[in-house]
Order: C-alpha cells, then sequence, then structure tokens
C-alpha cells in the first residue's frame, strides 16, 4: 500500500475515534488514556502508553498503599475507584471522590482507610483492565464508577468473590446471573432536575430556558427529563430547549451551545456533565442564571449560579464499607434520593433568591417527598 | 421548525461558524506550513493543550491576556523545536512521533494543571470587540465585525499564509523541499533549516490556537480542553489541499455544519442529537473521499531526509 495513503487512513482513523469516542481522553491509534493513578504499586499502571503523567498522589495513602505490598498494613480498609473522568471534573468523578475523602475523614484518616484511583479511563478496555489489577491486588471494595463499566464488571467479579465491587449508575446487582458481590447505585437526577426545573421557570422572564446535555443517556438524560417536567409545572406554557452535544467533554462545543440557547431566547441555563465548565463560562460573561447538578458548581460563577443538585454519596458509600466489614460483600441497590438525603439542593448563598423561589421550591420538594408530586410521569 | 428560517437564526449559524473557526483555523494553517515542507505533525493536538495551559496560567497569575499569548507562543516553539528534533535530525516515523508528541502534550497539560490549579476556574480573556467602521454594517457587522482579537487574527493568517506560501522566496524554499527535498538541497537550499523552521512556526499557531480557545472563547482551563481539535485540524490541512485557502473553506464548512447542529436542535427541527452530531465528521469524510486532488500533496510528506539518498 501506497505510504502516503497510509499516512491518510491513519490521519481518518485518528479522526473517526476522536469523534466517536467524544471522550475526556480521546483514544489515539496507538496508545489508551494517560490515567493518574494514585496505586504506587510497580507494573499497575494498566495501559500501554508510551507517555503517561503520573501525577502526584493527592494522598499520602499512596507510599503507605506501597510498603503495604510487602507487609500486611493492619486494619486499613481498602478502596479503589475507576472514574471516567478527572477528579477535578466539578461534576460526576469529583462528586464520588470528594464523598470518598469526606469517608476517610471521618473514620480517622489515611491509617482506617486508604484510597487508591484511576482517571480518564473512559475507554472501557482500559478500565477492566484497571478493575482487575485492583481487585487482585487485595483491595476490599473497588468501585467502577461509569454505567459503561458494567458488562466488564461483570466478568470480572466472579474471579474474586471475596472482593466487594460497586457499580454505578446502575441498578442491577448480578443477582440474575448469580452474582453475590456486586452492589448497585443510582442517582434519581431527575428529582433534582424536577426542583431546578421549578426554579428555572419561577426565574425566567421570557418563558424560555436552555438545557445542554452531553449524550441522551444514563443520569444526563434522567435529570433532563425531569428538569423539563419541573419547568413545565410550575409553566405550562415554557419553552424547555434541549441541545446535546453528543459528547461528555466537548468543553468548546458546551460553551457554543449555551452562546446559541442565549441567542436564541432563553434566560436560565441548566446542563450536565463536566464539559459545563464551558457553558457556565459563558452564562458567567452574558449574565444569565445558572443551575448546575452532579456537584456544587457556584465557584466558576458565583454570583450567578443560582443552586446545583448536589450528589452525596457519603451515606451510601458508609454503608457499604458496614456490611463489607460485617461479611457482606454485595447485592444490594442504592438510590440517592431527596428523601434519603443522598440528593441535596445547595443553593448559592451569594445569588440573591428572590422570595416565590423558595416557596415554589418547598412546595415542590414536600411534593416529591410524600409521593404526590410525579417526577417522570 | 419556522424559527429555524428567521433572519436572526441565520445569523446566529454564521456568527458561531467563524467563532467555532478560530481554533481549528489557528492549527490547520500552522500545519499547513510543517506540511508543506513535507514534515506531518500528528502531535497538533498536544501542542494546542500546552499552548492553552500556558496562556491560562500566565493570564490567571498577571491578569494579561497578552502575556499569555506570549506564553503560549514560547513553549509552542518549545515544542515545535522538539518535533523537529524527533522528525528531522533523527528521521524517526513522523506518525509514530507526532502521536508521542500529543501524549506528551495531554498529559503535561494535565498535570501542571493538576499541580498549579487543581479546580477548573475562569480568567479575564480576551473580550468581544466591535470593529469601528466594518460592524456598524447592518446583519454582517454582528456576524463578521464583532469578535475578539484572536478571531481576526486567525482570519487575518489566510491571506498572510498564502501571501507567503506562494509570493515570497521563503514560500517557495517550503514547497520545494516538500516536493523535491533533493533537487532543493542540491541548489543549496538547507532542507533541514526550513523544516525545522516550518514544523517550529506550525507549532506555534498550534499553541496560539489552543490559547484561543483558554483566553478567549471559553476563558477556563479545563483537562483535555481541545477534545481532538488538533487531530481534525490535520485532518482538515488534507482536506483544503495544503492551500491557505483550501484549508479556510475546509474550517468554514466543517464549523458551519457545527454550527448548524446547534441551531438545528435549539429551534426544535426534528432531527435526530445523534444524527446532528455525527454531520460535521460525515460530511468531512465524504468530502476527503472524493476529493480527487492527490496531486496537490507534497511529494516528500512524511519521508525523512537523508542527503544524497533518493
Amino acid at each position: 500500500m501506497r505510504r502516503i495513503n497510509q499516512n491518510v487512513l491513519v490521519v481518518i482513523f485518528a479522526l473517526l475515534l476522536v469523534s466517536c469516542g467524544g471522550t475526556t481522553a480521546p483514544s489515539a491509534p496507538t496508545a489508551g488514556a494517560a490515567p493518574t493513578t494514585a496505586a504506587a504499586t510497580a507494573g499497575a499502571a494498566p495501559t500501554t502508553a508510551a507517555a503517561t503523567a503520573e501525577a502526584a498522589p493527592t494522598t499520602a495513602a499512596a507510599t503507605a498503599e506501597a510498603t503495604a505490598a510487602a507487609a500486611p498494613s493492619g486494619e486499613a480498609f481498602k478502596v479503589a475507584i475507576v472514574m471516567p473522568s478527572t477528579i477535578t471534573d466539578l461534576a460526576w468523578s469529583q462528586a464520588m471522590y470528594d464523598a470518598l475523602v469526606r469517608v476517610q475523614k471521618q473514620m480517622g484518616g489515611e491509617a482506617a482507610l486508604k484510597i487508591s484511583y484511576s482517571e480518564n479511563m473512559f475507554n472501557v478496555t482500559d478500565a477492566a483492565a484497571a478493575l482487575r489489577d485492583y481487585a487482585s491486588q487485595g483491595n476490599n471494595l473497588v468501585i467502577a464508577h461509569g454505567t459503561q463499566y458494567g458488562t466488564s464488571l461483570f466478568d470480572i467479579a466472579p474471579d474474586f468473590p471475596e472482593v466487594a465491587f460497586a457499580w454505578g449508575t446502575a441498578t442491577d446487582t448480578g443477582a440474575a446471573k448469580g452474582l453475590k458481590n456486586v452492589f448497585a447505585y443510582n442517582a434519581k437526577a431527575e428529582e433534582g432536575g424536577f426542583i431546578n426545573g421549578v426554579i428555572a421557570a419561577v426565574l425566567s422572564k421570557s418563558g424560555k430556558v436552555g438545557v445542554i446535555g452531553p449524550v441522551e443517556a444514563g443520569d444526563a438524560k434522567a435529570y433532563i427529563d425531569g428538569f423539563g417536567n419541573g419547568v413545565l409545572s410550575v409553566n405550562p406554557k415554557a419553552t424547555v430547549s434541549k441541545i446535546y452535544t453528543g459528547s461528555f467533554g466537548d468543553t468548546a462545543k458546551a460553551a457554543e451551545a449555551a452562546n446559541t440557547q442565549i441567542s436564541a431566547g432563553a434566560d436560565v441555563l441548566t446542563g450536565s456533565a463536566q464539559q459545563v465548565v464551558g457553558a457556565i463560562g459563558v452564562a458567567k460573561e452574558r449574565s444569565i442564571p445558572w443551575l448546575g447538578t452532579q456537584s456544587d458548581q457556584s465557584s466558576l460563577a458565583p454570583n450567578l449560579v443560582v443552586a446545583s443538585q448536589v450528589y452525596d454519596w457519603v451515606g451510601t458509600l458508609n454503608d457499604m464499607i458496614a456490611k463489607i466489614k460485617s461479611g457482606t460483600v454485595g447485592g444490594t441497590a442504592y438510590d440517592l434520593t431527596l428523601a434519603n438525603g443522598g440528593l441535596k439542593i445547595v443553593f448559592n448563598p451569594q445569588y440573591k433568591l428572590p422570595p416565590e423561589v423558595q416557596t415554589a421550591v418547598d412546595a415542590a420538594l414536600k411534593g416529591i417527598k410524600d409521593g404526590s408530586v410525579k417526577v417522570l410521569p | 421548525m419556522q424559527q429555524f428560517f428567521t433572519v436572526a437564526t441565520l445569523l446566529g449559524i454564521l456568527h458561531s461558524t467563524v467563532r467555532l473557526a478560530m481554533p481549528y483555523l489557528y492549527a490547520a494553517i500552522g500545519e499547513t506550513f510543517a506540511q508543506r515542507s513535507g514534515v506531518m505533525n500528528l502531535g497538533v493536538d498536544g501542542v494546542m493543550l500546552m499552548g492553552a495551559y500556558s496562556a491560562f496560567y500566565v493570564t490567571f497569575t498577571t491578569g494579561s491576556p497578552w502575556a499569555g499569548v506570549a506564553a503560549a507562543l514560547i513553549v509552542g516553539a518549545l515544542l515545535g523545536l522538539l518535533m523537529a528534533l524527533v522528525s528531522v535530525t533523527f528521521r524517526a516515523d513522523q506518525g509514530i512521533s507526532g502521536i508521542g508528541l500529543y501524549l506528551l502534550g495531554l498529559g503535561l497539560s494535565s498535570l501542571m494543571f493538576k499541580t498549579t490549579l487543581g479546580t477548573v476556574q475562569s480568567v479575564s480573556g480576551f473580550a468581544e470587540v466591535r470593529l469601528p467602521l466594518l460592524g456598524a454594517i447592518p446583519y454582517i457587522g454582528p456576524v463578521l465585525f464583532t469578535h475578539s482579537l484572536l478571531v481576526y487574527g486567525a482570519f487575518l493568517l489566510v491571506p498572510i499564509g498564502a501571501w507567503v506560501l506562494n509570493r515570497t522566496t521563503w514560500g517557495l524554499n517550503i514547497r520545494a523541499v516538500g516536493d523535491n527535498p533533493q533537487a532543493a538541497d542540491s541548489l543549496g537550499v538547507s532542507v533541514v533549516a526550513i523544516r525545522y523552521a516550518t514544523v517550529t512556526f506550525g507549532a506555534m499557531l498550534a499553541a496560539l490556537g489552543g490559547a484561543s480557545l483558554s483566553i478567549s472563547a471559553l476563558n477556563i482551563f479545563q483537562e483535555n480542553l481541545t477534545n481532538g481539535i488538533g487531530f481534525i485540524a490535520v485532518a482538515l490541512v488534507y482536506f483544503g489541499g495544503w492551500r491557505p485557502l483550501g484549508v479556510l473553506l475546509g474550517v468554514l464548512l466543517f464549523s458551519l455544519v457545527n454550527s448548524l447542529q446547534l441551531w438545528l436542535q435549539v429551534t426544535g427541527v426534528g432531527i435526530p442529537s445523534d444524527l446532528a452530531v455525527m454531520l460535521p465528521y460525515l460530511l468531512t469524510i465524504v468530502v476527503l473521499a472524493l476529493s480527487t486532488r492527490r496531486a496537490a500533496e507534497p511529494g516528500a510528506l512524511t519521508k525523512p531526509f537523508t542527503r544524497g539518498s533518493s
């Protein structure tokens, strides 16, 4: 084959992989993502990447972790987590990682709980390798923090019956397949979406609100559908305009989507996934209020983020750890809801909230908790 | 559906097109120079990321976007020199070394971001500037002449690049080195010097393209901010037939379809969102496949030069 055609094919291949992936770390033709793992055990890096950056571990647990492989570390509970994006994404992965750190602090620090993590594992093959590695390194709990990891996880879990696995967002613990060591966790994002929709409808003067979504699936879709219903419950004539960028990490496109929404008349915006930081930047520039989800996004636009739905995984994690310590390594499906405190609506203290918003929110919250309001009909 | 065919919508689409085109244009014009001299640099995305990070960090700490631009240019030059060293002096396979450069840029920018900044934050970068006379033209003024300075810079690069390549001695040397380095060498043109220069220049423009994202279009930096823009830019060089004007058309077409898919969704036209997302890439592949201008390709593209060999 002529050399030149080969190179054109390489470029087209790269183009296809990049566009199909929509990842935070696109797969190049010859190598996988560049992970940052705090587990310093030699040879554990589960990718073939030639130039990976080993970030300084964020917990001192990593150095202790290395010696733990040689000598038993005693009572410390070991957790490992594989994530599709970074711990600084102000959204999905950060919510779980921050929760782990809070649990660690509650339990008494690194001596009580050791955390190992791998980020940017959007590529399922890399993630599967990481999960297998973590399971074989003696971790008590291995968390697969991404819906896409499910199939691989169900292949790996039977090989390590004493290791507890956790998978989210998901509701299937693999019980039907005979698996006993998988926990599942889910966030009923539509509930917070509904509340955010109520807030948006009350705040909007033009009756038009804009949504910047990633991919029409998972908790993003749940959140956005709930949001739409929340808006319509307050103002049935409102327009909820949705743009899906097709990727979780395309920050530039998310920003342009926000610009498009605002140019088309939206005066309140919301959105999901780590790419929303681009949209929040545009909202800040054009003074449009923003409603956040997955994590508290008010730091990015202190005067314009009205409220965020925050995923608080601490309760779920504590329950899992307690169960594992008492001998149960799986089988429970957890839900984050407004009622059980797993989902919280965190208002930004720097945003001046009109009193009618608070009234509407309280009414909606009460309705969801007692079941009288149907978030997803 | 009626909302779609209004003047406001069409103007909005054009405005988005111009804004979206900026990073692609910087990277693609830079890559055109490099490829015209015979070197294919697939690491453009990594250079863009390093440029984006450097510009952001310097602007964040000093408060001056121009200092950020300077930082990006310096970082781009350094990475360009590295690529030139590997491809021209060491004669490594350019596809592989390009990917290596990409991974270096991706990893290094993420590492430095985590160590120095830690969380996503915003800066005050280049704001939109309305050009005095041209900006007042009805309809066209807001669309074409109300953008940040870096957008204007990107579009100015096209005529400047075309003029340099086609009407100056440097341009002649670059083209000669890319088509037939043996002949150029025998006439006293230094193939090595020209290739070093074009690859470095191309990387500087790519870094500027990355900076245009972090301190102009988005005003934030995040890990993997470019999300593959650099690779698309390389493809657009092929698409544009290795000519700045062709590259401009390719970039505009790609950005237009990108902008279209956003506006289609906002105005409620019933196209499934997945199809809308596919459109730009599909179009690029179709045009690339149908393009018959293979003759425009630099004859020595990706072939390392050794004096005396054929």
